[in-house]
């Protein structure tokens, strides 16, 4: 983010903020978060095998790849 | 020769299957329409002129060999919002971060269309990553709205919605999170439908709020809605949210609807879905409609819903928590945006680099939100208590359809604001979704109709019915029946400007 991005954001934010906060309002101590409108748990599917991407199909939208797999930037600092 | 791109699509299929006009030639027209007004609407992303005249001609070519249609809606054309994956086709979902993207699969939606033989012409303008009400958030330009050029489609399916009313297509995909197939259909004079949570797969649509987003068709006319309704619900495996119960019958529940019908069945108004802040037109227009569907015999109580004024800040909530989660895979390693890989900046700040020039201001307001709610601390306060509306507003709903068989409310507060009146004050820009949302929180199905002009401004207004979840079909038989007794309104949509 940019410091101009950062002035505008922190003003809306809290706008916001002071406003979903009216949740708070509603005593609901005792009642169940939901989490999902469909109350859904261990949904299993057949275990059919099926063809997956072929490898030049899983690189095809790399930024960038190299010998058959994705090339990323460095992961480890210069002191490790 | 008709203008074929005036029909509906039950006419257009009618017109193919019966070899009175080629799908090659509907596709065309359409095509031709595109090229001719897009300029001065820009609903579309991106048109797929050679694929779609590819799947025109194969549907041609089987019906010339005397096979049966594919599907009620073989052979007709369709817009697509870019936030459904399509293989080879590009697919940006509204962003920078996906430009230039060409999917390796297809969304089931996509995948059942084609199959269905229904011929996608491209991909629609929407508010990246479908977060907004209006489209302005697209990367790549806001879509018009085609009553007014200087004002907003809705959002965030806004160019789906645009190319009905531009006559563009006759029929479109939205995805609704908190309102973004229903208010577009509101203030373009269009049908939208959010079909019940699980109703439609999410396989392949390219995730905001998991818990919230589905899938629905946009149309002109009810009874086109619920045909491109079946063409793509249903039970996919794929989808692990998908509900595995038969498709609500919702093509014969608008054929019912449309002889006019009503007695019998019980239409609850929600209280707390008026007064301030609702624009007096809207709410005359509204108003009769209700009276309209009195006088189709329907029996008319009034609703109260008393958590419903909670529910925008609970989606507010709950929908940032979600996104923050999701859009976390945008992280400039297997696909999309990459900048600032200089050969010396470690994948930490690739990543920061990339995140800050691919999203933009309202995709990084979510992130930021959901990522405070969600943050130990404030959990509690923010998206747990969040979490617990939610539990209230479906009990709402529930009391509520112990009473009646649908409930109606204007769809938005307002008609269509103007394009930038918005864009700098986003509690504003959130209320347009007032009333739509309680029906995501709690997974319910819920359809927009137009329901006339306001008398304040000339704008669409939409009538917002409400069912049960399952019970898709109770809002398409009254949206259908309130139709029948109405004026279409789309044919009061002003040619747009440098034709004729």
């Amino acid at each position: 983010m940019t410091d101009e991005e950062l002035d505008t954001f922190a003003g809306q934010l809290d706008q916001i903020l002071s406003s979903v906060a009216s949740v708070g309002e509603v005593a609901a101590a005792d009642v169940p978060p939901t989490s999902h409108a469909v109350p859904l748990t261990n949904v299993f599917r057949e275990d059919a095998p099926r063809e997956g991407l072929s490898q030049q199909q899983a690189l095809s939208g790399a930024p960038a790849a190299e010998q058959g797999r994705f090339r990323v930037p460095r992961i480890l600092g210069e002191e490790q | 020769m008709t203008d074929l791109t005036r029909l509906t699509a039950a006419e257009l299929a009618e017109k193919i299957h019966s070899r009175e006009v080629t799908s090659a030639q509907v596709t065309r027209a359409h095509l031709d329409r595109i090229a001719q007004v897009d300029g001065r609407v820009h609903a579309f992303l991106h048109v797929d002129t050679e694929g779609a005249l590819a799947a025109a001609e194969a549907v041609d070519a089987e019906l010339d060999k005397g096979a049966a249609p594919a599907s009620p809606l073989a052979g007709v054309p369709l817009a697509l919002k870019d936030v459904f994956v399509t293989k080879d086709v590009p697919t940006t979902c509204g962003s920078k971060m996906l430009e230039g993207w060409l999917p390796p699969y297809d969304s089931t939606v996509a995948a059942r269309l084609r199959a269905a033989g229904v011929v996608i012409l491209g991909k629609t303008n929407m508010d990246e990553f479908a977060m907004g009400s209006s489209t302005e958030n697209s990367a790549y330009g806001p879509t018009r709205n085609p009553w007014d050029p200087d004002r907003i489609p809705g959002g965030s399916g806004g160019g789906s919605s645009a190319s009905l009313a531009a006559f563009e297509a006759p029929l479109a995909i939205g995805t609704d999170t908190g309102g973004s197939i229903r208010q577009p259909g509101a203030v373009t004079g269009t049908v939208g439908a959010k079909p019940t949570y699980g109703g439609v797969s999410r396989y392949g649509l390219i995730a905001f709020s998991s818990s919230l987003d589905q899938g629905g068709p946009c149309a002109r006319t009810v009874l086109d809605a619920a045909l491109l309704h079946e063409a793509i619900a249903g039970h996919d495996p794929a989808d692990a949210t998908s509900i595995e119960a038969p498709v609500p019958r919702v093509v014969e529940a608008a054929r019912a609807g449309a002889k006019g019908d009503l007695s019998g069945t019980r239409v609850g108004v929600v209280r707390e879905f008026a007064g301030e802040g609702y624009q007096s037109g809207v709410s005359a227009a509204f108003d009769a409609a209700v009276e309209q569907l009195r006088a189709l015999g329907a029996e008319v109580v009034e609703v109260s819903c008393p958590h419903f004024q909670y529910a925008l800040a609970a989606y507010y909530l709950i929908a940032p928590s979600e996104a923050s989660s999701n859009l976390a895979r945008f992280d400039a390693m297997r696909y999309g945006l990459r900048t600032g890989d200089d050969g010396g900046a470690s994948a930490e700040q690739v990543m920061a680099a990339t995140r800050e020039a691919g999203f933009g201001p309202e995709v990084k307001r979510r992130i930021m939100l959901g990522t405070f709610a969600l943050s130990s601390g404030y959990y509690d306060a923010y998206y747990g208590q969040a979490q617990k509306v939610r539990t209230l507003i479906a009990r709402d709903f529930a009391a509520a359809y112990e009473q009646v068989d649908v409930l109606v409310s204007p769809t938005t507060p307002t008609t269509a604001f103007k394009i930038g009146e918005r864009v700098d004050d986003p509690m504003a820009m959130y209320l347009a979704d007032l009333c739509t949302i309680p029906a995501n929180l709690a997974g319910t199905a819920a359809l927009s109709v137009p329901c006339g002009l306001s008398p304040d401004d000339g704008l669409p207004v939409g009538l917002q019915i409400m069912a049960p979840a399952l019970a898709d079909e109770r809002m398409y038989r009254v949206g259908a029946a309130y139709e029948s007794a109405t004026e279409p309104l789309i044919n009061r949509v002003p040619e747009l400007g440098g034709e004729q």
